[in-house]
């Protein structure tokens, strides 16, 4: 029996009220989009490198709760990191949400409250569609991204 | 809000809402540790007892293929598949079972119309007149028909309200028009369209007319004889039946002109290495093994709103509907979409900022189903200005207290949202 609190924590909750880095990136270098054609969300990535190194990013666009929490918490903790320590985390989420293995959660941080999805297979994309965009960015793909 | 008030009283006092919930099996569970408020009925309607008990003794007493054994279980499926048109006949007050074709729904059969008769008679030049509040597969086959010819595809708007704009269907109308093709009741919004009116604007300019019955079918009497449309299609899972069976009604002159749409076993006369000649109606358009169980199965649906009565389930819905709106609109931040006079018992809202997404979750996790999304209906959505609307549908075995526990449900949305 799944409480829907275990879904929606407050950090969901409140990351979707007030997301973070929530708008354009005028000097991104890089710039991609992902959809989920089915529900209608959408999201555009906006990342601003220096080398390997992730100096800004930010994202804007539509969606649920779960989809707007996950870009905001990504996007904060995407901050400051290398392109491959970005893809290490990308692995590590997609665990969190897809299997039952043991997932390092301190690296995780905030993002481990995002952990409660796994129980809702039909929300999984939700959580996913901003980190698959993050995925194709970091692999130099420019084709949008879909997530159904 | 929260009234508990579940002691209302119906004027549908013969309608004995216990009964007709003991013959749906899939009713009395939980579902979350909930009992299963079930009101996701325009994407499928849950079956009686009766339909799967008539599947259930096909398959164990007279399963085999219809219209070629000399055997007795063919035989017997053969009565009981070609009985079951005989009833779809009756259900539309149709002319004549030639004019019946099974198919695999309503999809199926719009497909099978935009091809056939469509490829026939289209070119470049002609139009095709749809609307605003169309399913998505009452759009895309014309689209794809009007890519393949060279026609013009235009649109009915609707108002705020969600009804068409019949003063912009006039318009629209002219001497070009081949085809109108329109839902009798709007899937995403249950706008009841004036369909009698609107098929004689078509006729007037000489085109032809499609309805898609697929949500009016289970909520109200079809009599396609008085309607006078050329076409009229509906999906048997829609009306308390199974999946993956649906019926194509045409005018027979129109289906005996138009060329087969697929082709193989069943449909034919002769085949020789050279030519072959086609069947008759309606074999003509049902090529290879039909869905027989379905068939079969549907049958048995139509018997059993006939026992019920379609106008007394109606006034029925009318009343949750009614009960519905008057709660819903206690809540703050609900915004219903789709507000048309006339409408069938589908509530459309949207809440505040909370995603129908997030609402979808949360009211499942309160036992109620509820549709979340674009409702196949991408043009609704964008003439609302909005990505999706969680859809209440009402069927006729939903009771004023599962209104309440919907109402509850979108309380806790708000709640969990704070």
């Amino acid at each position: 029996m799944f409480d829907i609190k275990d879904l929606y924590q407050e950090v969901i909750v409140d990351h979707n009220r007030s997301p973070r880095n929530f708008g354009k990136l005028e000097d991104a270098d890089r710039t991609l989009e992902g959809y989920n054609p089915l529900c209608g969300d959408k999201l555009t990535l906006y990342i601003k490198t220096d080398g390997d190194k992730i100096n800004d990013i930010a994202f804007d666009g539509s969606g649920c709760a779960i989809s707007v929490a996950s870009a905001s918490l990504m996007t904060d903790a995407m901050k400051g990191k290398t392109l491959q320590e970005a893809e290490s985390l990308f692995n590590h989420f997609h665990s969190l949400v897809t299997t039952d293995d043991d997932v390092d959660m301190e690296q995780l941080g905030k993002l481990a409250a995002l952990a409660g999805v796994k129980a809702y297979p039909a929300r999984v994309k939700c959580a996913s569609l901003c980190w698959h965009t993050m995925h194709s960015v970091i692999q130099g793909d420019n084709t949008p991204v879909h997530t159904e | 809000m929260n009234k508990q008030n579940t002691a209302m009283n119906t004027d549908t006092s013969t309608f004995d809402i216990e009964k007709i919930r003991a013959d749906f099996p899939i009713l009395q569970q939980q579902v979350n540790g909930k009992p299963l408020v079930y009101l996701d009925n325009a994407a499928t309607s849950q079956k009686p007892r009766q339909v799967i008990e008539t599947l259930d003794t096909y398959y164990q007493e007279y399963n085999a293929n219809i219209h070629r054994g000399v055997h007795t279980l063919s035989e017997k499926g053969t009565a009981v598949y070609e009985a079951a048109r005989e009833k779809v006949k009756t259900f539309l007050n149709a002319e004549s079972t030639k004019e019946i074709i099974f198919v695999r729904g309503a999809t199926e059969a719009i497909n099978l119309v935009a091809q056939s008769f469509g490829r026939n008679t289209i070119s470049a030049g002609d139009e095709i007149i749809i609307t605003e509040l169309e399913h998505h597969s009452n759009i895309v086959p014309w689209q794809i028909l009007c890519e393949q010819t060279g026609a013009k595809l235009n649109y009915i708007p609707i108002n705020d309200a969600g009804e068409l704009i019949l003063e912009e269907y006039e318009k629209l109308l002219n001497k070009n028009t081949r085809i109108v093709a329109i839902g009798h009741i709007s899937n995403a919004l249950g706008t009841i369209n004036p369909i009698k009116k609107i098929i004689d604007m078509a006729h007037a300019v000489g085109a032809k007319i499609l309805v898609d019955g697929a949500q009016a079918v289970p909520h109200t009497k079809v009599n396609v004889k008085e309607l006078g449309c050329d076409f009229y299609v509906f999906s048997g899972h829609k009306l308390f039946g199974p999946t993956g069976i649906g019926v194509l009604y045409g005018k027979e002159a129109l289906l005996d002109a138009m060329p087969p749409y697929q082709s193989g076993g069943d449909m034919i006369q002769t085949v020789s290495m050279i030519k072959s000649t086609y069947n008759s109606l309606p074999y003509k358009f049902e090529a290879g093994t039909p869905h027989i169980a379905g068939v079969i199965g549907l049958g048995a649906a139509i018997d059993y709103v006939n026992e019920l009565d379609l106008t007394v389930t109606a006034q029925y819905e009318n009343e949750l509907l009614d009960y519905a709106n008057e709660q819903a609109s206690q809540i703050s931040d609900l915004k219903f979409v789709g507000t048309a006079k006339d409408k069938t018992s589908i509530l459309s809202f949207t809440l505040g900022r909370i995603h129908p997404h997030d609402i979808g979750t949360i009211l499942d996790g309160e036992g109620v189903a509820v549709r979340a999304g674009h409702h196949c209906a991408m043009p609704v959505m964008e003439r609302f200005g909005i990505p999706a609307t969680a859809r209440a549908s009402f069927a006729f075995y939903n009771t004023l207290a599962e209104v309440d526990a919907l109402i509850l449900a979108i309380d806790k949305c708000q709640k969990v949202f704070g």
